[in-house]
C-alpha cells in the first residue's frame, strides 16, 4: 500500500507548516502555497507527513492511501 | 442564426454511407425561432412511449455502442457516466447543462433557441434509463432568449405520464458557473463555486442524489440516438470519433456562427461552408479560452478530430474555432484572454488566485511601451507553476493556452520582449470578453 500527499487547494491558506515539518517532500511556491510531486511517500517519511497534516491550521494537507483523481 | 452546413469528412471514413447526412441536430431548425413541439415531432418522430416501471437500460448500451462523448469540453464517454450513475441504488437526478460560459461559443444557445425539444428528449431518455423522476435544465440567468425558449418548450411538453418532472433553473453568470461541481453546489443552494472534496456527482450530487450532469449538445445527440440507434449515429465521423458535433467559428470568416460538422472534417471545408476567409489568418484558437493556439501553417490540412488535433496539443473542446487575422497582435490577444480568465477565477485556490493575475501581468508587460526581456521565461514558469494546482481545471486551461501562444508566436513574443509594444497592441480585442465578473 502506498501513501501520497494531497492538498485541498481551497482550504489551504499558505501557513507553510507543512514545509516546516516535511521539507524533504514539500516546497513552497512564491506565494507560500505547497509544492510537491505525486510520488508515493517513502515509508520513513510517513510519520513526519502525518505530523505535518496534523499541524496544518486548516487541515488542508491530506495523506491518501491511493492516488485519487483530484477533480470533482 | 447561420444555417447549419453539410460538411463531410475527407478522406471518407469507413462508416460513411449514402444515407448519412448533415445537419442532424439542427435539421429541424427554423430561421430565428425555436421549433414547436409539433414541428419537432413532425421532423424527428415521436419517442417510444415510456415503460410503466423499471429502467430502460438498453439506451445506455446503445449510447455505448454509438461511442458518444460529452460535448461540454472534456469529452468523457457518456455511457460510462450513465453507468456510474445507474450503479447507485438511490433515485438519480438528470441535469442538462446549457450554461455555456465560453464567451466565443454559441452552440448551446443555438440548440436551446432553435431546437429546444431535442435536448429535452435526450434528458428525458437519460432519466428513463436511470429511473430518474426529475430533470433540471440549467441556463445562465442573463441568457433571456434561451430561458424564454426553454420555458416555452417545457410548458409545451406538459407532464408526460410516467415521465420525469422538468425544472428550469437559472444560474449565475460567469465562466465557471457551468463547471460540474460549481453547478451542483449552486443547485444545492450553495455558492456556485468549484468544490474539491466530497463525493463525485455520480455518487451524490443534487439533493444528495446520484446526478447525471451533461451538456445540452450531449443530450441532443441522445435524443437522436434514442430514435435512430447507434449504427445510424456511427454513419458519420470516424471509427474512434463517430457522429457529428456543433462548432462555433468566428474571426476571419464571412459567416461567423454555429455549424454542425462530421468528426474528422477538414477545417478548410468548414471555412468554405462559412463563406470563406475574409483575410489571411495568423493562427486559430481551438477549444475555448482554455484551449490551444495553432499556427496558420497547420490550418490548411487540419482535420477536426481530437485524434488529429492532438498532434498540435489541441482538442475541439467546447467546439470553439477562432481564426485570428494577421493584422492583430497575438501577444495582446493572449494577454487580454488571460486577464479575463484571471478575473473569472473563483479566487478559492492560492495558485490560481495569485498565479493567473501574475501571468496576465507579465503578458501585459509585453504589450506596454518598455522592453521586458525576462517576461517570456517568467510566463513559461508561471504557466507551469499553476498547472494542476486548483480545485478545478481553470488554471490548467489558462496555462495551456498561454504556453501554446509562446510556442505558436515565438517571433512576436521575442520582438515584444526586446522592444515592447507593437502598433497593433492597442487595437480592439478580436475576441469577445464580455463583462468582467467576479
Amino acid at each position: 500500500m502506498s501513501h501520497h500527499l494531497r492538498v485541498n487547494p481551497i482550504t489551504c491558506e499558505a501557513h507553510g507548516m507543512c514545509h516546516e515539518l516535511l521539507p524533504e517532500r514539500i516546497d513552497l511556491d512564491e506565494w507560500g502555497y505547497p509544492l510537491f510531486d505525486s510520488r508515493p511517500l517513502e515509508p520513513e517519511l510517513l510519520d513526519h507527513a502525518r505530523r505535518a497534516a496534523q499541524a496544518c491550521p486548516t487541515f488542508a494537507l491530506l495523506i491518501e492511501r491511493e492516488k485519487k483523481p483530484g477533480r470533482a | 442564426m447561420i444555417p447549419a452546413a453539410m460538411l463531410a469528412a475527407e478522406p471518407q471514413p469507413t462508416h460513411a454511407t449514402a444515407g448519412a447526412e448533415l445537419p442532424r441536430l439542427l435539421s429541424s431548425s427554423a430561421p430565428d425561432r425555436a421549433t414547436t413541439l409539433e414541428e419537432h415531432l413532425a421532423a424527428h418522430g415521436e419517442l417510444a412511449p415510456p415503460r410503466r416501471r423499471g429502467r430502460e437500460t438498453g439506451l445506455i448500451a446503445e449510447i455505448d455502442h454509438a461511442g458518444l462523448r460529452g460535448r461540454g469540453g472534456a469529452g468523457f464517454p457518456t455511457a460510462r457516466k450513465l453507468r456510474a450513475v445507474a450503479a447507485s441504488r438511490k433515485k438519480p437526478v438528470v441535469v442538462l447543462n446549457a450554461t455555456e460560459g465560453e464567451p466565443a461559443s454559441r452552440k448551446d444557445a443555438t440548440l436551446v433557441t432553435s431546437v429546444p425539444h431535442l435536448g429535452l428528449d435526450g434528458a428525458v431518455l437519460a432519466a428513463r434509463a436511470l429511473g430518474a423522476d426529475e430533470v433540471i435544465v440549467a441556463v445562465c440567468e442573463t441568457a433571456g432568449e434561451s430561458i424564454d425558449a426553454l420555458a416555452r418548450a417545457i410548458a409545451e411538453r406538459g407532464t408526460e405520464r410516467h415521465g420525469p418532472r422538468i425544472e428550469l433553473r437559472p444560474t449565475p453568470p460567469g465562466y465557471l458557473a457551468g463547471q460540474e461541481s460549481a453547478l451542483i453546489s449552486h443547485l444545492n443552494g450553495g455558492p456556485g463555486l468549484p468544490r474539491f472534496l466530497g463525493p463525485m456527482p455520480f455518487e451524490r450530487g443534487v439533493g444528495g442524489r446520484p446526478t447525471m450532469l451533461s451538456n445540452v449538445e450531449t443530450y441532443s445527440h441522445i435524443g437522436l440516438i434514442g430514435r435512430h440507434g447507434a449504427d445510424w449515429f456511427r454513419e458519420l465521423g470516424t471509427d474512434t470519433e463517430p457522429g457529428s458535433a456543433l462548432v462555433t467559428i468566428s474571426g476571419v470568416v464571412a459567416d461567423e456562427g454555429v455549424y454542425e460538422i462530421e468528426w474528422g472534417t477538414r477545417l478548410r471545408a468548414l471555412v468554405q461552408a462559412a463563406g470563406g476567409m475574409t483575410a489571411a489568418p495568423r493562427a486559430a484558437l481551438l477549444g475555448g479560452y482554455g484551449g490551444t493556439w495553432v499556427g496558420a501553417e497547420h490550418l490548411a490540412e487540419l482535420s477536426l478530430s481530437d485524434a488529429a488535433l492532438a498532434r498540435h496539443g489541441a482538442s475541439l473542446g467546447a467546439g470553439v474555432i477562432f481564426l485570428l487575422d494577421g493584422a492583430a497582435c497575438p501577444v495582446a490577444e493572449t494577454a487580454r484572454i488571460v486577464r479575463w480568465m484571471a478575473d473569472q477565477s473563483a479566487h478559492q485556490c492560492g495558485p490560481c488566485a495569485n498565479g493567473l493575475p501574475a501571468l496576465a501581468g507579465e503578458l501585459e508587460q509585453l504589450t506596454h511601451g518598455v522592453p521586458a526581456p525576462a517576461a517570456p521565461q517568467r510566463i513559461e514558469a508561471l504557466a507551469a507553476l499553476v498547472r494542476r494546482r486548483g480545485a478545478c481545471g481553470h488554471p490548467d486551461g489558462v496555462s495551456r493556452m498561454a504556453l501554446s501562444a509562446i510556442a505558436t508566436f515565438p517571433d512576436e513574443f521575442h520582438d515584444h520582449a526586446a522592444r515592447g509594444r507593437c502598433e497593433a497592441c492597442s487595437a480592439p480585442s478580436r475576441l469577445p470578453l464580455g463583462a468582467i465578473r467576479r
